[in-house]
């Protein structure tokens, strides 16, 4: 029985989502069609949209549906910022820690589109400096096109306070990640105030191919894709339904449940952290635990390799993560990280271990039986 | 019995391919592991058949998808630049022409990844080598390939004794059409995937050229053996021992015969050039030597035969090594012999052992 503990890569589909998935595979009919069979394809994929909207307490007509996280975020980051450039604000406010998806439309902006980036250092715990952020928000006053930072972070799991973010903003758009946070934290678009948001249906137990870019009522952006012009004009494509509903009933579950399963994720996570340390001295977690999601948790087992750490444990039937890998698939040490200030040494000495509540305290001591020998055998490896 | 667990290197080529698949069949447990061995990875060449694109690092991950064992990417760019393309660079330098698929083998697939498998709890590694490895009293034995066109037994001759008893390679008894067919029948995709000749690290093929942009391109003299200058080259190392075209030569030699590199001398920056009589060698010194087992009684003169290039017919030879040397004295002259390839001494098909070549006589 495999191990799994890389949740925050992709969950489980929860039974609602599969039955809802299922159900509309077999209906007829293309949502933006005019006839009976369209109709009623349209009736549940907007009933999808409410119940998302009800999800992340929003307006329904703020949900943009997209085909993954990396595209809302495309979307959000350059509709932005194309909307800024027209008043000559080019300049975009972001942290040192952000995903790729959101890291890489902003280095793109800049070597295609003349964005200045302004990047906001993090500290050792995972969170950003607010002052810092205050600063370079009055240093480039009427010159900023938006700023993106992630509601929480994807590798050490730490929550920024967005809503201190947009206060310090004033009436700059603000873009946040919350593709890990969703169904898993309290999250209000209202109450963050956020311009834009990003989330993802396979985070959340929905199934993979589709998200969400949540986008302020009555704000246009230039879109990334031109066609049939499906949402609000700003995403073309058709309507992915048994995605939407089948999305639409991942959120509504997770949210639903997400008390209860906070309290179990948050349980699961101490043991596991309690059983490597007890199995492995030295080691340490990286990011503060306050402040955090339930089920994320970085350890760095000093003097290892975590790719060697990562294929032992594999071959053990344990499933994690180490940081990020390159499109050929080589490893590269995370930026995440490096900007928390750990040394390439250590960041390539670490694992993120993603917990859900479907885990259980078995699959923990599987780990704990294992984890000290492991890590005897990589640092052999090191060795020369 | 505990099965023995190896790492397989898989290229995302037939061979390798192959040789990771027998090496389930045979029951050891396997790992494929695709080395990455470009320093920028991110910027992977595309479209060369090398060893080094995205496509291959694909290509390998489908075909241990195929063969169902687990696949990983390692990092060795940094072991490969410092263990095999300076010491390129380094030797072309010093007007010597190395041999980077040896070195190859020597610092990073028998090294570098062995030592790894090792550290992690794994017996050996498994590679798309042609070559036969035979059980002996004195440990394990390095003999030639049964398809002389693949035999690769020479590029592995650089290997010590305690790197050839953790190498397998599965591929040995087998000719080359054999292994694309059973690539076929393993729903291999690579199957008919064309083979890899130029050096993986220059991605355009020319050789010339790619050592001109790091080595800069100094022109010099072209001379004949009694220093008359003939005309101009455009950076030494360029040139290869043997090499009879592109010299541009201005001054026809007197009986009109061709001319050929006899030597190359990076410190006077010159490329010495004469007739095909004046290539012939027929002693060959190198050092230092590794030998695949126990090495020969010091100044004791074997018979034997000398390979000096990966595809080279097996010369005969008196050889000996002198303590420092290993020194081969050829029946017949062999034409046009760079220094800084390997000297390979066989006992019929069995590898003695190896060495660089220093000196040619």
């Amino acid at each position: 029985m495999l191990a799994y503990f890389d949740h925050a890569a992709t969950t489980p589909m929860v039974e609602p989502a599969i039955t809802a998935l299922n159900n509309q595979l077999k209906k007829l009919g293309n949502a933006s069609s005019l006839h009976s069979a369209g109709r009623s394809v349209r009736k549940d994929l907007e009933q999808g949209r409410e119940e998302i909207a009800l999800a992340i307490d929003c307006a329904p007509s703020e949900v943009i549906f997209t085909a993954s996280g990396t595209e809302a975020n495309n979307l959000a980051i350059k509709g932005l910022f194309w909307k800024g450039a027209k008043d000559n604000k080019k300049v975009i406010i972001t942290s040192t820690f952000e995903h790729h998806a959101v890291m890489d439309s902003i280095v793109w902006l800049a070597e295609h589109e003349g964005a200045q980036i302004v990047g906001i250092k993090v500290d050792r715990k995972g969170f950003i400096d607010l002052t810092e952020l205050k600063e370079a928000v009055e240093k480039h006053k009427g010159k900023v096109a938006l700023i993106s930072i992630m509601h929480s972070n994807n590798e050490v799991g730490t929550i920024e306070d967005i809503a201190q973010i947009v206060k310090i903003a004033g009436d700059i758009p603000v873009h946040s990640d919350c593709v890990q946070s969703f169904g898993k934290v309290d999250l209000s678009f209202k109450k963050l105030g956020v311009t834009a948001a990003t989330i993802s249906a396979h985070k959340v137990g929905g199934p993979l191919g589709v998200a969400a870019l949540i986008l302020k009522q009555g704000l246009d952006i230039e879109p990334i894709l031109h066609g049939g012009g499906q949402e609000r004009d700003i995403r073309s494509g058709t309507f992915n339904a048994p995605g939407i509903v089948a999305f639409a009933a991942a959120a509504t579950d997770a949210v639903a449940n997400k008390k209860e399963r906070d309290i179990k994720i948050r349980q699961l996570k101490q043991e596991l952290v309690n059983t490597v340390k007890k199995n492995v001295s030295n080691i340490w977690v990286n990011g503060s635990q306050e402040n955090c999601l339930p089920g994320i948790v970085s350890i760095t087992f000093p003097k290892t390799d975590s790719e060697g750490l990562l294929l032992l444990l594999d071959a053990e039937g344990i499933a994690c993560s180490t940081g990020s890998a390159c499109s050929a698939g080589v490893q590269r040490p995370s930026h995440v990280l490096l900007a928390m200030g750990l040394t390439e040494d250590e960041t390539t000495s670490t694992l993120r271990f993603s917990l859900s509540y479907t885990n259980t305290v078995n699959e923990i001591a599987k780990l704990g039986a294992v984890i000290s020998s492991i890590v005897t055998k990589s640092r052999a490896a090191m060795v020369k | 019995m505990k099965k023995l667990k190896v790492i397989a290197a898989m290229s995302g080529g037939v061979d390798s391919a192959v040789a990771a698949a027998r090496a389930v069949d045979a029951g050891y447990e396997v790992v494929g592991v695709h080395l990455a061995l470009s320093s920028n990875p991110q910027k992977y060449r595309s479209g060369a058949r090398g060893c080094c694109t995205i496509e291959d690092s694909h290509d390998a991950r489908r075909a241990a998808d195929v063969i169902g064992i687990p696949f990983y990417i390692w990092d060795m760019a940094e072991e490969f630049h410092k263990g095999v393309v300076e010491n390129f660079l380094s030797e072309y330098q010093a007007g010597r022409t190395p041999n980077p698929c040896l070195r190859c083998n020597e610092k990073i697939k028998f090294e570098a990844v062995l030592d790894r498998a090792k550290g992690l709890g794994f017996d050996g590694v498994v590679t798309g080598h042609y070559a036969i490895t035979k059980d002996s009293p004195a440990g394990k034995t390095l003999h030639r390939a049964a398809d002389p066109g693949k035999d690769q037994s020479y590029v592995l001759a650089v290997l010590r004794t305690d790197q050839i008893a953790g190498a397998i390679f599965p591929l040995g008894d087998t000719v080359k059409t054999d292994t694309r067919k059973e690539a076929k029948k393993r729903g291999l995709f690579v199957a008919n995937k064309p083979d890899s000749h130029d050096i993986c690290f220059v991605p355009s093929g020319d050789n010339a050229g790619w050592l001109r942009e790091r080595l800069g391109s100094e022109s010099g003299d072209i001379v004949d053996g009694d220093g008359k200058k003939l005309g101009e080259h455009k950076g030494a190392y360029t040139y290869t021992i043997g090499q009879r075209r592109g010299l541009n030569l201005t001054v026809p030699d007197k009986t009109g015969e061709p001319r050929y590199v006899l030597k190359i001398e990076p410190k006077s920056n010159t490329v010495v050039v004469g007739t095909h009589e004046e290539l012939a060698i027929n002693s060959i010194l190198a050092a230092p030597p590794t030998w695949c087992g126990t090495a020969p009684e010091i100044n004791k003169e074997l018979r034997g035969f000398a390979q000096v290039r990966a595809h080279g017919v097996p010369l005969p030879c008196n050889y000996k090594f002198d303590g420092t040397n290993l020194i081969a004295n050829l029946d017949q002259p062999v034409f046009g012999l760079a220094t800084g390839q390997a000297l390979a001494i066989y006992d019929g098909d069995r590898v003695v052992g190896s060495a660089t070549i220093n000196e040619t006589i």
